[in-house]
C-alpha cells in the first residue's frame, strides 16, 4: 500500500491516453455525429418542404381539373346551341330555297302556257287561212264567175 | 488448525502483493503498469478503430456502440462544464472507460491470472486489479488536481485564482482562514477521489479473495451474489470519478 514511482509512471500514461483520445478518437467519431444529425435534419426538412409541395400541387391539380371542367361544360353550351343555330339556319335557307324554286318553276310555266298560246294564234291563222281556201275553192263556180266578170268587165 | 489459519493468510497476503521491480520509492509495481497499459490499449485500440471507420451513414455493431458512449459523455459534459469541450469530454470519455476496464478487472476469478502466469512465466505475484492499486488511483487523482489547477487559472486568470483562495468564502478579512480553507478543500478532492475508488475496488478484491479461501463446493453462492453486486459498483465507481473529475474541473474553471 506503498505510494512510489508507479503513480508517475500511472500519472503520465493517464495524460498520454488523455491526448490519444482527443486527437484521434473523439473528433472523428464526434464529427461523423454531428453530420449525421445535420443530415438527418436536412433530410426532415426536405421531407417536409416536399409534403407541402405535393399538397400545393395536389391543390393547383384540383383546381385546374375544375377549371377544365369548366371550360368542357361551356364548350359543350356553346356547342349545343351552335347546332341548334345552325339547324335553325339550315331549315330556314332551306324554306327559302323551296321557295325559290317554285317561284322559278311557275314562272317557266307561265312562260310555256304563253309560248303555246302564241304558237296556237299563229297557227290559228294559217287554219283559218287554210280552211277558208277549201271553202272558196269548193265554192268557186266558173261560169258564174265568169260572167260576174263579164259583168265587171262591161261595167268598165 | 494452526497451519490452516497460516495458509489462509499467506494465500490473502500472497494476492495482495504486487509484482515489483525497485526498492523504496522506486519501486515500480509492474503488474498495476502492465496491465493497466494493457486495458488502455484496448481501450484506445478499438476507439480508433471506430473513429477511423466512423461514418455519417448508418451506424452498425461496434461504431453504434462508441456513438452512445460518446453522446452519454458529451452530455454529461456539456450539462456541468460550461465551455469549450475539446478537452474535457475526451478526457471524461478517458477515465471512463479506462477506469471501468480497471474495475472490470475484479470480476475476473482472484486465482485465474495470477495462477497462470505462475504456471506459464513463473511469474511470483500478481494482482490485476489497477483500481486497488493506491498508485494508480492516486495517478489519475492527482492529474485531475493539476487540471483542477490549470482549468481555474484558465478560467479566472492567475490573480482571480489566487485572490479566489484568500477570499473566498469568508471575505478578504479573514484570508488566513480562507486560505486554509481553500487548501484543504482542493486537496481533498483528489484524496477523495482516489480514496473511493481504491476503497471499494480494494474491498471488493479482498471479499473475492476470501470467498476464494471457502470449500470449492459453497464459493459459487457468496461469490455470484457479491459479483452481482460487483456488476453494479464496476461501472457505477468509474461513472462517479468521471463525474467528480468534470464538476471539479468546472467548479474551478466557472465564476461562484
Amino acid at each position: 500500500m506503498d505510494i512510489n514511482v508507479t503513480l508517475i509512471g500511472q500519472a503520465g500514461t493517464f495524460l498520454v491516453f488523455i491526448l490519444f483520445t482527443m486527437k484521434f478518437v473523439w473528433p472523428p467519431i464526434k464529427e461523423a455525429m454531428d453530420k449525421r444529425r445535420e443530415e438527418i435534419a436536412d433530410g426532415l426538412a426536405a421531407a417536409e418542404r416536399g409534403q407541402r409541395e405535393q399538397e400545393l400541387a395536389q391543390q393547383r391539380a384540383e383546381e385546374t381539373i375544375r377549371e377544365a371542367r369548366n371550360q368542357a361544360a361551356e364548350i359543350v353550351d356553346q356547342a349545343n346551341k351552335r347546332g341548334t343555330e345552325i339547324v335553325e339556319e339550315a331549315k330556314a335557307s332551306a324554306r327559302a330555297e323551296g321557295e325559290r324554286i317554285k317561284e322559278s318553276a311557275q314562272s317557266e310555266i307561265e312562260q310555256e302556257v304563253n309560248r303555246a298560246r302564241e304558237k296556237l294564234r299563229a297557227q290559228v291563222a294559217t287554219l283559218s287561212v287554210t280552211g277558208a281556201e277549201r271553202v272558196l275553192r269548193k265554192e268557186v263556180d266558173a261560169a258564174a264567175h265568169e260572167r260576174m266578170l263579164d259583168d265587171l268587165v262591161s261595167e268598165l | 488448525m494452526a497451519s490452516g489459519e497460516n495458509v489462509a493468510q499467506e494465500y490473502v497476503l500472497h494476492h495482495l502483493t504486487h509484482l515489483t521491480v525497485g526498492e523504496g520509492f522506486w519501486t515500480v509495481h509492474l503488474d498495476t503498469l502492465i496491465v493497466s497499459w494493457i486495458l488502455g490499449i484496448v481501450f484506445l485500440g478499438t476507439f480508433w478503430l471506430a473513429a477511423r471507420r466512423a461514418t455519417a451513414g448508418v451506424p452498425a455493431g461496434w461504431q453504434n456502440f462508441v456513438e452512445a458512449l460518446i453522446d452519454f459523455i458529451d452530455n454529461l459534459a456539456k450539462d456541468t462544464f460550461h465551455g469549450a469541450r475539446h478537452f474535457i469530454a475526451p478526457l471524461a470519455l478517458t477515465i471512463f472507460v479506462w477506469v471501468f476496464l480497471w474495475n472490470l478487472m475484479d470480476l475476473v476469478p482472484v486465482d485465474l491470472f495470477p495462477h497462470l502466469l505462475n504456471v506459464v512465466f513463473g511469474v511470483e505475484y500478481l494482482r490485476i486489479v489497477p483500481s486497488a492499486d493506491l498508485n494508480a488511483t492516486f495517478g489519475l487523482s492527482l492529474t485531475v488536481l493539476g487540471l483542477i489547477l490549470i482549468y481555474g487559472v484558465k478560467g479566472k486568470g492567475f490573480g482571480g485564482y489566487c485572490k479566489e483562495f484568500v477570499t473566498h468564502p469568508f471575505g478578504p478579512w479573514l484570508f488566513p482562514a480562507n486560505l486554509i480553507l481553500n487548501v484543504v478543500e482542493t486537496l481533498a478532492k483528489p484524496v477523495s477521489l482516489a480514496l473511493r475508488l481504491f476503497g471499494n475496488l480494494y474491498a471488493a478484491e479482498l471479499i473475492f479473495i476470501l470467498i476464494a479461501l471457502l470449500p470449492i463446493w459453497v464459493q459459487f453462492i457468496p461469490g455470484g451474489a457479491w459479483a452481482i453486486f460487483h456488476v453494479l459498483v464496476v461501472p457505477l465507481q468509474a461513472f462517479i470519478f468521471t463525474v467528480l473529475t468534470v464538476v471539479y474541473i468546472a467548479l474551478s474553471y466557472e465564476e461562484h
